[in-house]
């Protein structure tokens, strides 16, 4: 079973943006993209660690502030010829407000 | 189980529905189809009104058509088919145990098998206010009516909400004669159903119809005393009116349920036969959930209807969930959408982008299946797509022309692109925007225009829109055969475009365009929005361009930008406060040394630049530091930003024995001119008071070397990966002159360098000469451009630590939890 930590709602988060928080002990970011829809994946991005909540959103991925990786926002794999990949932190939607799934879950994929 | 059904005749049983809306009706009817007299049927409804089309409200409500036009099933319906209807009389209970119902009225109805279809609740944002009369939703007629009364009297109304409903409204009530604004707080109209172009040109063409749209317009209260007078927003305008329409979304309807003891997640939960956690108790409609999924269009209830019928007939098909498509009901306006149109990982966008003709079209493919579709102002393929994607039908065959729609891809002959431009005559226009012929282009090819680039400067095709390259480029390589290497010379922007940099700038200016999704609708992106390499770049020359105007995008910068901070490798931020030419006083430097300790920076340094550096600063911090910074009257040194850096000066004659002329002073006012201002990349001034360049002016982007006579301007240096001495651009013998040279070569680094383009390289590309010619050798041009730079100061010379102390953007600063926790 999964447990689901209400953080926040859909409004909280700039479109094409994204919000940080730490979750089961760890930097998450959950992004809004310009269609809406929510993603969450660890804030490190593979390559040097770089808080993936500050880059910019375009389409579903995210670049990375630092060195501009770019990253899938579904599945957090790094695209184009980088490779790597950082976790996914499950999440749902109930109505506006948005639920992030469970620390156990997430100390297991980290 | 049906306890008394064993014993009374068939047709004896009786079916009692909750809501006499277009699934209770529609289910009712389907049943009716397959086996009639089976129930004895008894429908509540808690309107006065038989049942009508709740899709067609909007038309009602703009005038296009009438009530009893909308009506489904009238009075001799329910007679012949011997339907009970009790209209006015809303369910206020139901008692599982006794499989009775009863009324407001108090009255009591027996069931053997119940039928829940309440359909949806408008939903109310909490805002102080909005219980106020002349506050109303848009779910039914008695809505209508209300909105009809208002509009008679005229004057402002506001509707809350612009997705398919409240854009619905606000069109009825403008052909009423209502002066309408409608607020959105996403940043696109519809978001839910349309990407960010296609939302971008709905919201033109409703301006363009007298509506005022605000996007990203929180609510913050509804204003009245008696009656509503107007809204006000969280960032303080308000807007008067007399009439306001909530319409930002519905809930299922679900109390009666969940007071019964039904199972309820965020609707009623069934089964595929639509049947509840009761067997005797069914639900269809927007009031129920389905497989986790909730449905808030008419499309799925039809299908949950015939399953719940078949059901009820005990034949056994089961519904499977739907995927819905739609479209706006406004008058001209053509918007389609289905599926998943951001399809994400894997998927690949197909987009047309028909600037002259206001047509937007993109499909979602994935594993070559079309997975969704966004349609504007021409919507006629949107029934094929939507097709095409319900199958799941395989379009690779027919992919090159999908995006051209059904008459095309099934055309068959057409298929290769080269022979039908072959195939076109030599009078036929390509470039409709230049009005070029076919001849035309051909002819400039032939005389040597043989790449993109030269086409379009010898004979202007394919040099404004754009739409027609693929047209030229088809000509150039059916001309120039093996020949056409198909490269072309100039570097495209990004991958998003076939423009370069040069190219965008122009038609920015030449075009007259406001916005960000309006430059990728007129230049033809292919991609819906943007990468992080075009957007930043668009949003510097739209700023540019407009400077004053233009709303700057905060999701199109780079974080430093965004932050007002420069981000370091662990993820902390650096912040420098401007020193004026590098001066600053024991306050100042009191300020900093207690903000170091305040919040435990680990590290200041001195700059190459003469500032000093505060490291190791956490996001969430940055605006107390800030607000202690401003307090000690410093401001942003903007070291994060493609803008004015630093002036860096010497000590010059106030102290050096060789200087010859006031540099630190210089340096000051040449600050105090030009801090603030966005720049194509980032920028660096030094001031020397001699030769002997202690400020290193001759690395910088603007270097002065004061000399005994006067000034010498340099330029184009750089000090970075590649060393890069500056160009001497001239001489002059005044302060005055120095800085409005300054001002006017910055000026023109500003509106015609490729954006990440310092100005070495851009020096380097565009010539020395040209420079002189601009700024020296053209005095008149000189001061326009200098004036143009002073012009555009006016509106960046404001702190923006300042705005963000007083709380702009907070949410940048905070993690997402406090949010949650208040
Ligand atoms: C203005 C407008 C425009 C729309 N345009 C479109 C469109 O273009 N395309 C599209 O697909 N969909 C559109 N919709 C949505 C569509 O109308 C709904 O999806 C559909 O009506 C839902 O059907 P339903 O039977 O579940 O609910 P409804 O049609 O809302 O019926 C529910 C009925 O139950 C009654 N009721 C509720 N509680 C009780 C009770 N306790 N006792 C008795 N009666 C009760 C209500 O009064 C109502 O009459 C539009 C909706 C509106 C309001
Ligand atoms: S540049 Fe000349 S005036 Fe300035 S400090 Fe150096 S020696 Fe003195
Ligand atoms: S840390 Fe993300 S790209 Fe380098």
């Amino acid at each position: 079973m999964t447990n689901w930590t209400d953080v926040g709602c859909v409004a909280d988060i700039p479109v094409q943006g994204a919000r940080n928080l730490q979750f089961g002990g760890q930097p998450v970011a959950v992004f809004r993209t310009v269609d809406d829809r929510i993603f969450a994946l660890v804030d490190r991005c593979p390559h040097k660690a770089g808080p993936l909540s500050q880059g910019i959103v375009h389409g579903h991925t995210v670049s990375c502030p630092l060195h501009n990786w770019r990253i899938a926002l579904v599945s957090g794999e790094a695209q184009g010829d980088d490779k790597g990949c950082t976790p996914v932190v499950p999440m749902r939607l109930d109505g506006d407000r948005i639920l992030l799934g469970a620390p156990a879950a997430l100390a297991d994929a980290a | 189980m049906a306890t008394v059904g064993t014993t009374k005749a068939e047709s004896d049983r009786g079916l009692v529905v909750i809501g006499n809306g277009m699934a209770g009706c529609r289910a009712v009817e389907e049943l009716l189809e397959r086996e009639q007299g089976r129930y004895q049927v008894t429908i509540f409804g808690a309107e006065p009104h038989v049942n009508y089309n709740r899709i067609m409200l909007s038309p009602v409500l703009a005038g296009e058509k009438t009530f009893d036009e909308i009506v489904i099933n009238d009075r001799a319906w329910y007679a012949d088919n011997g339907i009970e209807l009790i209209a006015s009389d809303p369910v206020d209970a139901i008692d599982r145990e006794a499989k009775t119902v009863t009324a407001r009225s108090g009255r009591t109805v027996a069931y053997d098998k119940l039928l829940i279809a309440t359909g949806s609740d408008p939903f109310i944002i909490p805002v102080p206010g909005k219980d106020l009369p002349g506050v109303i939703t848009f779910r039914d007629m008695a809505d209508v009516d209300h909105m009809l009364g208002a509009a008679e009297k005229g004057g402002n109304a506001v509707v809350i909400g612009g997705g398919l409903l409240g854009l619905e409204a606000a069109h009825g009530l403008t052909l009423r004669g209502m002066k309408v604004t409608v607020l959105h707080l996403p940043g696109t109209l519809m978001e839910r159903q349309l990407d960010e172009a296609a939302g971008w040109l709905l919201k033109s063409a409703l301006e363009a119809r007298g509506q005022t749209i605000l996007t990203k317009a929180d609510t913050a209260e509804i204003v009245g005393e008696h009656h509503v007078e107007g809204v006000r927003l969280k960032d303080g305008t308000l807007i008067p009116a007399s009439l306001v329409v909530m319409a930002v979304g519905i809930r299922p309807s679900v109390k009666l349920a969940r007071d019964a003891g039904l199972e309820v997640g965020r609707g009623i939960k069934v089964d595929d036969h639509m049947v509840t956690s009761d067997p005797d108790v069914l639900a269809v409609g927007e009031c129920v959930e389905h497989d986790g999924l909730v449905y808030g269009l008419v499309a799925p209830l039809w299908e949950m209807c015939r399953a719940l019928a078949d059901g009820l007939v005990e034949r056994h098909s089961g519904y499977k969930g739907s995927v819905t498509s739609t479209k706006l009901k406004v008058a001209g306006l053509d918007v389609f959408s289905a599926g998943d149109f951001l399809g994400g990982d894997g998927a690949e966008d197909i987009v047309l982008r028909d600037a002259s003709r206001g047509i937007y079209k993109r499909v979602v493919v994935k594993d070559d299946r079309v997975v969704g579709a966004v349609l504007y102002g021409d919507t006629s393929d949107g029934g094929w797509y939507f097709d095409l994607l319900k199958k799941g039908e395989d379009i690779s065959p027919i992919r090159d022309m999908l995006i051209f729609g059904q008459a095309y891809a099934s055309g068959g002959g057409q298929g290769d692109p080269s022979s039908a431009v072959a195939a076109l005559s030599d009078d036929a226009e390509i470039c409709g925007c230049n009005g070029v012929s076919k001849a035309r282009v051909v002819q400039s090819i032939v005389g040597g225009a043989v790449s993109l680039d030269a086409v379009r400067s010898t004979c202007k095709a394919s040099a404004s829109c754009g739409s027609c390259t693929n047209l030229v480029e088809h000509l150039l390589s059916l001309t120039l055969g093996a020949d056409y290497g198909g490269a072309r010379t100039t570097k495209t922007l990004c991958k998003c475009t076939s423009f370069g940099h040069g190219d965008v700038r122009r038609e920015i200016v030449a075009q007259g365009m406001r916005s960000i999704p309006e430059v990728m609708q007129k230049l033809h992106w292919s991609t819906p929005d943007g990468c992080s390499g075009c957007r930043p770049a668009l949003n510097y020359y739209l700023l540019c361009a407009l400077p004053g105007d233009y709303k700057d995008d905060q999701q199109s910068r780079f974080v430093n930008e965004r932050m007002h901070a420069n981000i370091q490798k662990d993820g902390t931020y650096s912040v420098v406060p401007r020193m004026w030419g590098g001066l600053t006083t024991p306050k100042e430097l009191r300020a900093i040394a207690d903000v170091v300790e305040k919040f435990n920076a680990p590290m200041v340094k001195v700059t190459g630049g003469q500032r000093l550096d505060i490291f190791g600063i956490k996001g969430e911090d940055l605006p107390a530091v800030w607000a202690d910074l401003n307090a000690a009257g410093m401001v942003s040194g903007h070291a994060y930003g493609k803008s004015l850096r630093t002036v860096k000066t010497c000590v010059g004659t106030d102290w050096c024995r060789f200087g010859t002329q006031d540099s630190t002073g210089l340096g000051v006012k040449t600050e105090q001119m030009t801090w603030g201002s966005w720049m194509p990349h980032k920028f660096k001034i030094a001031v020397s008071g001699c030769p002997r360049n202690c400020a290193e002016a001759t690395i910088k982007d603007f270097g002065v070397i004061c000399v005994d006579s006067g000034y010498e301007l340099h330029v184009g240096g750089n000090g970075g990966i590649k060393v890069r001495v500056t160009d001497l651009l001239c001489k002059v013998a005044t302060e005055e002159e120095a800085m409005h040279y300054c001002a006017a070569f910055t000026q023109l680094y500003r509106e015609e360098a490729h954006y990440l383009e310092r100005t070495a390289p851009w020096i380097e590309r565009i010539g020395l000469e040209y420079v002189k010619s601009r700024v020296v050798e053209d005095g008149e041009g000189r001061d326009a451009l200098a004036a143009r730079f002073l012009f555009s100061q006016r509106f960046t010379q404001d702190d923006p630590w300042a705005k963000r102390v007083a709380g702009e953007d907070a949410q940048f600063h905070q993690p997402l939890m406090m949010a949650a926790a208040e």
